[in-house]
Protein backbone atom coordinates (compact mmCIF):
# COMPACT_ATOMS: atom_id res chain seq x y z
CA UNK A 1 0.00 0.00 0.00
CA UNK A 2 1.94 2.68 1.19
CA UNK A 3 4.58 1.84 -2.53
CA UNK A 4 1.58 2.27 -4.37
CA UNK A 5 1.17 5.76 -2.57
CA UNK A 6 4.43 7.07 -3.47
CA UNK A 7 4.89 5.46 -6.68
CA UNK A 8 1.13 6.85 -7.79
CA UNK A 9 2.28 10.32 -6.27
CA UNK A 10 5.71 10.32 -7.89
CA UNK A 11 4.07 9.46 -11.34
CA UNK A 12 1.42 11.83 -11.22
CA UNK A 13 3.61 14.34 -10.24
CA UNK A 14 6.16 13.82 -12.74
CA UNK A 15 3.39 13.60 -15.71
CA UNK A 16 2.02 17.35 -14.42
CA UNK A 17 5.92 18.95 -14.61
CA UNK A 18 6.50 17.01 -17.98
CA UNK A 19 3.18 17.82 -19.74
CA UNK A 20 4.35 21.39 -18.46
CA UNK A 21 7.22 21.67 -20.57
CA UNK A 22 6.48 18.77 -23.45
CA UNK A 23 2.87 21.44 -23.68
CA UNK A 24 4.59 24.50 -24.89
CA UNK A 25 6.43 22.97 -27.87
CA UNK A 26 3.24 20.71 -28.97
CA UNK A 27 0.50 23.51 -28.46
CA UNK A 28 0.76 26.60 -30.73
CA UNK A 29 -0.48 29.46 -28.70
CA UNK A 30 -1.56 32.22 -29.52
CA UNK A 31 0.70 35.31 -28.99
CA UNK A 32 -1.74 36.83 -26.39
CA UNK A 33 -1.42 33.62 -24.42
CA UNK A 34 2.28 33.44 -24.65
CA UNK A 35 2.60 36.78 -23.06
CA UNK A 36 0.34 35.85 -20.49
CA UNK A 37 2.60 32.63 -19.59
CA UNK A 38 5.37 34.51 -17.71
CA UNK A 39 2.76 36.58 -15.82
CA UNK A 40 0.99 33.19 -14.56
CA UNK A 41 4.43 32.00 -13.67
CA UNK A 42 4.89 35.24 -11.16
CA UNK A 43 1.15 35.18 -9.98
CA UNK A 44 1.75 31.50 -8.87
CA UNK A 45 4.63 32.48 -7.39
CA UNK A 46 3.75 35.72 -5.66
CA UNK A 47 0.50 33.50 -4.45
CA UNK A 48 2.50 30.64 -2.61
CA UNK A 49 4.99 33.20 -1.19
CA UNK A 50 1.67 34.78 0.37
CA UNK A 51 0.11 31.74 1.63
CA UNK A 52 2.91 30.38 3.05
CA UNK A 53 4.49 33.72 4.64
CA UNK A 54 0.72 34.57 5.99
CA UNK A 55 -0.63 31.24 6.60
CA UNK A 56 0.18 27.61 8.64
CA UNK A 57 -1.89 24.42 8.01
CA UNK A 58 -4.71 26.94 6.45
CA UNK A 59 -4.65 29.29 9.21
CA UNK A 60 -3.25 32.74 9.84
CA UNK A 61 0.32 32.07 10.72
CA UNK A 62 1.91 33.61 13.93
CA UNK A 63 4.25 37.02 13.80
CA UNK A 64 7.06 35.91 13.57
CA UNK A 65 7.30 34.68 10.22
CA UNK A 66 5.25 37.45 8.64
CA UNK A 67 7.52 40.14 10.29
CA UNK A 68 10.53 38.06 9.00
CA UNK A 69 9.41 38.26 5.35
CA UNK A 70 8.40 41.78 5.97
CA UNK A 71 11.67 42.32 6.51
CA UNK A 72 13.40 40.30 3.80
CA UNK A 73 10.60 42.41 0.89
CA UNK A 74 12.18 45.74 2.42
CA UNK A 75 15.68 44.56 2.02
CA UNK A 76 14.82 43.26 -1.72
CA UNK A 77 12.53 46.34 -2.35
CA UNK A 78 16.34 48.68 -1.32
CA UNK A 79 17.87 46.28 -3.92
CA UNK A 80 19.76 43.96 -0.68
CA UNK A 81 21.44 41.11 -2.47
CA UNK A 82 19.59 38.10 -2.43
CA UNK A 83 21.38 36.43 0.08
CA UNK A 84 21.06 39.39 2.69
CA UNK A 85 17.44 39.03 1.87
CA UNK A 86 17.35 35.44 2.82
CA UNK A 87 19.52 35.56 5.39
CA UNK A 88 18.26 38.37 7.26
CA UNK A 89 14.10 37.20 7.07
CA UNK A 90 15.67 34.05 8.61
CA UNK A 91 17.28 35.54 11.28
CA UNK A 92 14.17 37.97 12.16
CA UNK A 93 11.72 35.13 12.59
CA UNK A 94 14.63 33.68 14.81
CA UNK A 95 14.87 36.25 17.32
CA UNK A 96 11.63 37.13 17.59
CA UNK A 97 10.92 33.31 18.22
CA UNK A 98 13.58 33.48 20.59
CA UNK A 99 11.87 36.41 22.56
CA UNK A 100 8.46 34.34 22.96
CA UNK A 101 6.60 35.79 19.73
CA UNK A 102 4.42 33.21 18.06
CA UNK B 1 26.64 21.58 -20.70
CA UNK B 2 29.44 23.58 -21.88
CA UNK B 3 27.29 26.68 -22.85
CA UNK B 4 25.72 26.60 -18.85
CA UNK B 5 28.87 26.17 -17.68
CA UNK B 6 30.25 29.69 -19.62
CA UNK B 7 26.68 31.70 -18.21
CA UNK B 8 26.83 30.50 -14.73
CA UNK B 9 28.12 33.41 -12.85
CA UNK B 10 29.94 32.92 -9.05
CA UNK B 11 26.74 35.51 -7.80
CA UNK B 12 24.10 33.38 -9.13
CA UNK B 13 25.87 29.74 -7.59
CA UNK B 14 25.88 31.64 -3.90
CA UNK B 15 22.12 32.69 -4.72
CA UNK B 16 20.69 29.13 -5.81
CA UNK B 17 23.01 28.04 -2.67
CA UNK B 18 21.64 29.80 -0.42
CA UNK B 19 18.17 28.72 -1.28
CA UNK B 20 19.15 25.05 -1.50
CA UNK B 21 21.10 24.76 1.81
CA UNK B 22 17.72 26.01 3.90
CA UNK B 23 15.79 23.53 1.64
CA UNK B 24 18.39 20.93 2.71
CA UNK B 25 17.47 22.07 6.30
CA UNK B 26 13.55 21.28 5.67
CA UNK B 27 14.69 18.09 4.29
CA UNK B 28 16.41 16.92 7.03
CA UNK B 29 13.18 17.71 9.46
CA UNK B 30 10.79 15.91 6.68
CA UNK B 31 13.04 12.90 7.36
CA UNK B 32 12.58 13.13 10.99
CA UNK B 33 8.97 13.87 10.81
CA UNK B 34 8.35 10.76 8.26
CA UNK B 35 9.94 8.59 10.75
CA UNK B 36 8.27 10.27 13.46
CA UNK B 37 4.92 9.57 12.14
CA UNK B 38 6.01 5.82 11.32
CA UNK B 39 7.47 5.57 8.00
CA UNK B 40 10.16 3.66 7.35
CA UNK B 41 13.41 5.01 6.40
CA UNK B 42 13.52 3.50 2.38
CA UNK B 43 9.40 5.38 2.13
CA UNK B 44 11.26 9.02 3.28
CA UNK B 45 14.02 8.80 1.00
CA UNK B 46 12.09 7.21 -2.25
CA UNK B 47 9.69 9.60 -1.55
CA UNK B 48 12.40 12.18 -1.39
CA UNK B 49 14.04 11.31 -5.11
CA UNK B 50 11.14 10.16 -6.57
CA UNK B 51 8.59 12.79 -5.51
CA UNK B 52 10.80 15.64 -4.97
CA UNK B 53 8.09 17.96 -4.27
CA UNK B 54 8.31 18.98 -0.48
CA UNK B 55 4.71 20.48 -0.10
CA UNK B 56 3.17 17.35 -1.53
CA UNK B 57 5.72 14.98 0.69
CA UNK B 58 4.53 16.63 4.01
CA UNK B 59 1.29 16.56 3.13
CA UNK B 60 1.52 12.83 2.25
CA UNK B 61 3.14 12.24 5.33
CA UNK B 62 0.40 13.99 7.64
CA UNK B 63 -2.56 12.12 5.53
CA UNK B 64 -1.07 8.39 5.41
CA UNK B 65 -0.14 8.86 9.12
CA UNK B 66 -3.95 9.75 9.64
CA UNK B 67 -4.66 6.47 7.82
CA UNK B 68 -5.93 7.36 4.24
CA UNK B 69 -3.91 6.16 1.57
CA UNK B 70 -6.27 7.91 -1.03
CA UNK B 71 -6.26 11.12 0.39
CA UNK B 72 -2.54 11.18 0.32
CA UNK B 73 -2.26 10.94 -3.02
CA UNK B 74 -5.11 13.11 -4.53
CA UNK B 75 -3.70 15.77 -2.19
CA UNK B 76 -0.46 15.64 -3.19
CA UNK B 77 -0.85 15.69 -6.52
CA UNK B 78 -3.96 18.67 -6.12
CA UNK B 79 -0.67 20.69 -4.33
CA UNK B 80 1.24 20.02 -7.40
CA UNK B 81 -0.93 20.68 -10.08
CA UNK B 82 0.49 24.20 -10.43
CA UNK B 83 3.47 22.65 -11.90
CA UNK B 84 1.71 22.27 -15.11
CA UNK B 85 1.41 26.07 -15.55
CA UNK B 86 4.92 26.06 -14.49
CA UNK B 87 6.72 23.86 -16.73
CA UNK B 88 4.50 25.63 -19.48
CA UNK B 89 6.64 28.75 -18.19
CA UNK B 90 9.62 27.63 -17.85
CA UNK B 91 9.56 25.37 -21.08
CA UNK B 92 12.33 27.24 -23.14
CA UNK B 93 15.22 27.02 -19.75
CA UNK B 94 14.56 23.48 -19.75
CA UNK B 95 16.04 23.01 -22.97
CA UNK B 96 14.37 21.39 -25.81
CA UNK B 97 15.63 18.00 -26.58
CA UNK B 98 14.66 15.09 -25.38
CA UNK B 99 16.69 14.43 -22.84
CA UNK B 100 16.44 17.73 -21.44
CA UNK B 101 13.05 17.72 -20.85
CA UNK B 102 12.65 13.95 -19.60
CA UNK B 103 15.81 14.65 -16.96
CA UNK B 104 14.59 18.89 -16.46
CA UNK B 105 11.26 18.13 -15.89
CA UNK B 106 12.19 16.19 -12.51
CA UNK B 107 13.74 19.26 -11.48
CA UNK B 108 10.89 21.65 -11.77
CA UNK B 109 10.29 23.17 -8.55
CA UNK B 110 9.20 26.43 -7.44
CA UNK B 111 12.39 27.53 -6.53
CA UNK B 112 13.93 26.48 -10.03
CA UNK B 113 11.39 28.40 -11.53
CA UNK B 114 11.67 31.37 -9.92
CA UNK B 115 15.22 31.81 -10.42
CA UNK B 116 14.91 30.79 -14.70
CA UNK B 117 11.74 33.88 -14.29
CA UNK B 118 14.10 36.64 -12.60
CA UNK B 119 16.76 35.74 -15.49
CA UNK B 120 15.85 37.35 -18.92
CA UNK B 121 18.59 36.25 -21.46
CA UNK B 122 17.87 33.08 -22.69
CA UNK B 123 21.44 31.34 -21.62
CA UNK B 124 21.06 32.62 -17.96
CA UNK B 125 17.49 31.43 -17.69
CA UNK B 126 19.23 28.02 -18.51
CA UNK B 127 21.94 28.13 -16.52
CA UNK B 128 19.61 29.53 -13.41
CA UNK B 129 16.86 26.43 -13.79
CA UNK B 130 19.42 23.68 -14.24
CA UNK B 131 21.32 25.10 -11.36
CA UNK B 132 18.76 25.85 -8.71
CA UNK B 133 16.98 22.88 -9.18
CA UNK B 134 20.03 20.20 -9.14
CA UNK B 135 21.35 21.48 -6.57
CA UNK B 136 18.14 21.60 -4.36
CA UNK B 137 17.86 18.20 -5.53
CA UNK B 138 20.93 16.80 -4.22
CA UNK B 139 20.77 18.82 -0.85
CA UNK B 140 17.08 17.50 -0.25
CA UNK B 141 18.49 13.96 -1.04
CA UNK B 142 21.21 14.84 2.01
CA UNK B 143 18.57 16.69 4.19
CA UNK B 144 16.34 13.73 3.96
CA UNK B 145 19.05 10.99 4.45
CA UNK B 146 20.14 13.06 7.94
CA UNK B 147 17.05 13.71 9.05
CA UNK B 148 15.85 9.71 8.57
CA UNK B 149 19.26 9.35 10.76
CA UNK B 150 19.05 11.53 13.39
CA UNK B 151 14.92 11.35 13.84
CA UNK B 152 13.96 13.29 16.47
CA UNK B 153 17.63 15.26 17.47
CA UNK B 154 17.13 16.77 14.29
CA UNK B 155 14.98 19.48 15.68
CA UNK B 156 12.64 21.97 14.05
CA UNK B 157 13.53 24.34 11.54
CA UNK B 158 11.07 27.14 13.00
CA UNK B 159 13.87 27.93 15.38
CA UNK B 160 16.04 29.33 12.96
CA UNK B 161 13.03 30.98 11.16
CA UNK B 162 13.93 28.94 7.97
CA UNK B 163 10.14 28.89 7.06
CA UNK B 164 10.51 32.72 6.55
CA UNK B 165 13.21 31.86 3.76
CA UNK B 166 11.04 30.59 1.42
CA UNK B 167 8.42 33.04 1.06
CA UNK B 168 11.32 36.40 1.35
CA UNK B 169 13.44 34.38 -1.85
CA UNK B 170 10.55 33.78 -3.80
CA UNK B 171 9.05 37.57 -3.04
CA UNK B 172 13.02 38.54 -3.76
CA UNK B 173 13.00 36.59 -6.88
CA UNK B 174 9.70 38.01 -8.19
CA UNK B 175 10.17 41.55 -7.22
CA UNK B 176 11.82 42.71 -10.75
CA UNK B 177 8.87 41.10 -12.96
CA UNK B 178 6.57 42.62 -10.79
CA UNK B 179 7.92 46.25 -12.02
CA UNK B 180 5.47 45.60 -15.20
CA UNK B 181 2.08 47.06 -14.06
CA UNK B 182 -0.08 44.75 -15.39
CA UNK B 183 2.06 41.23 -13.84
CA UNK B 184 1.94 43.47 -10.72
CA UNK B 185 -1.28 44.21 -10.63
CA UNK B 186 -2.16 40.13 -11.83
CA UNK B 187 0.12 39.13 -8.88
CA UNK B 188 -1.53 41.16 -6.02
CA UNK B 189 -4.61 40.13 -6.85
CA UNK B 190 -4.12 36.79 -6.95
CA UNK B 191 -1.89 36.81 -4.07
CA UNK B 192 -4.61 37.81 -2.11
CA UNK B 193 -7.61 35.64 -3.73
CA UNK B 194 -4.94 32.57 -2.67
CA UNK B 195 -4.40 33.90 0.73
CA UNK B 196 -8.13 35.01 1.74
CA UNK B 197 -9.30 31.35 0.19
CA UNK B 198 -6.61 29.41 2.11
CA UNK B 199 -8.66 28.59 5.48
CA UNK B 200 -11.64 27.22 3.37
CA UNK B 201 -10.27 25.17 0.62
CA UNK B 202 -7.96 21.83 0.42
CA UNK B 203 -4.24 22.94 0.16
CA UNK B 204 -2.89 23.73 -3.34
CA UNK B 205 -6.24 25.03 -5.06
CA UNK B 206 -5.96 28.25 -3.18
CA UNK B 207 -2.86 29.04 -5.63
CA UNK B 208 -4.34 27.93 -8.96
CA UNK B 209 -7.23 30.11 -7.69
CA UNK B 210 -4.65 32.76 -7.81
CA UNK B 211 -4.79 32.73 -11.75
CA UNK B 212 -7.76 34.13 -11.67
CA UNK B 213 -5.77 37.18 -10.97
CA UNK B 214 -4.45 37.35 -14.36
CA UNK B 215 -8.71 37.64 -15.75
CA UNK B 216 -9.29 40.39 -13.24
CA UNK B 217 -5.81 42.66 -14.26
CA UNK B 218 -5.17 42.01 -17.93
CA UNK B 219 -7.96 42.79 -20.23
CA UNK B 220 -7.18 41.26 -23.55
CA UNK B 221 -7.12 44.63 -25.69
CA UNK B 222 -4.42 45.58 -23.67
CA UNK B 223 -2.47 42.95 -23.93
CA UNK B 224 -0.87 43.08 -27.51
CA UNK B 225 1.00 46.44 -26.17
CA UNK B 226 2.79 46.12 -23.24
CA UNK B 227 2.62 49.28 -20.90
Amino acid sequence: MLIAVILLLAAGTYATRLAGVMLRDRLTLPEALRRLLPMAAVTLLVALAATAALTEAGRVAGLARPAGVLVGLLLAWRRAPFLVVVVAAAATTAVLRLLGVP
Amino acid sequence: MRAIKRTVDPALVRDAFAIAAAVGVIGLSFGAIAIASGLPAWAAIAMSVLVFAGGAQFMAVGVLSAGNPVAAVLAGLLLNARHLPFGMAVADAVGSGRAAQFIGSHLLVDEAVAFAMAESEPARRRAAYWLTGSMLFVLWQIGTVLGVLLGSAAGDPATLGLDAAFPAGLLALTLPSLRDRQTRHAALAGGAIAVVTTPFLPAGLPILLALLGLVLAVRPTRLKQPC
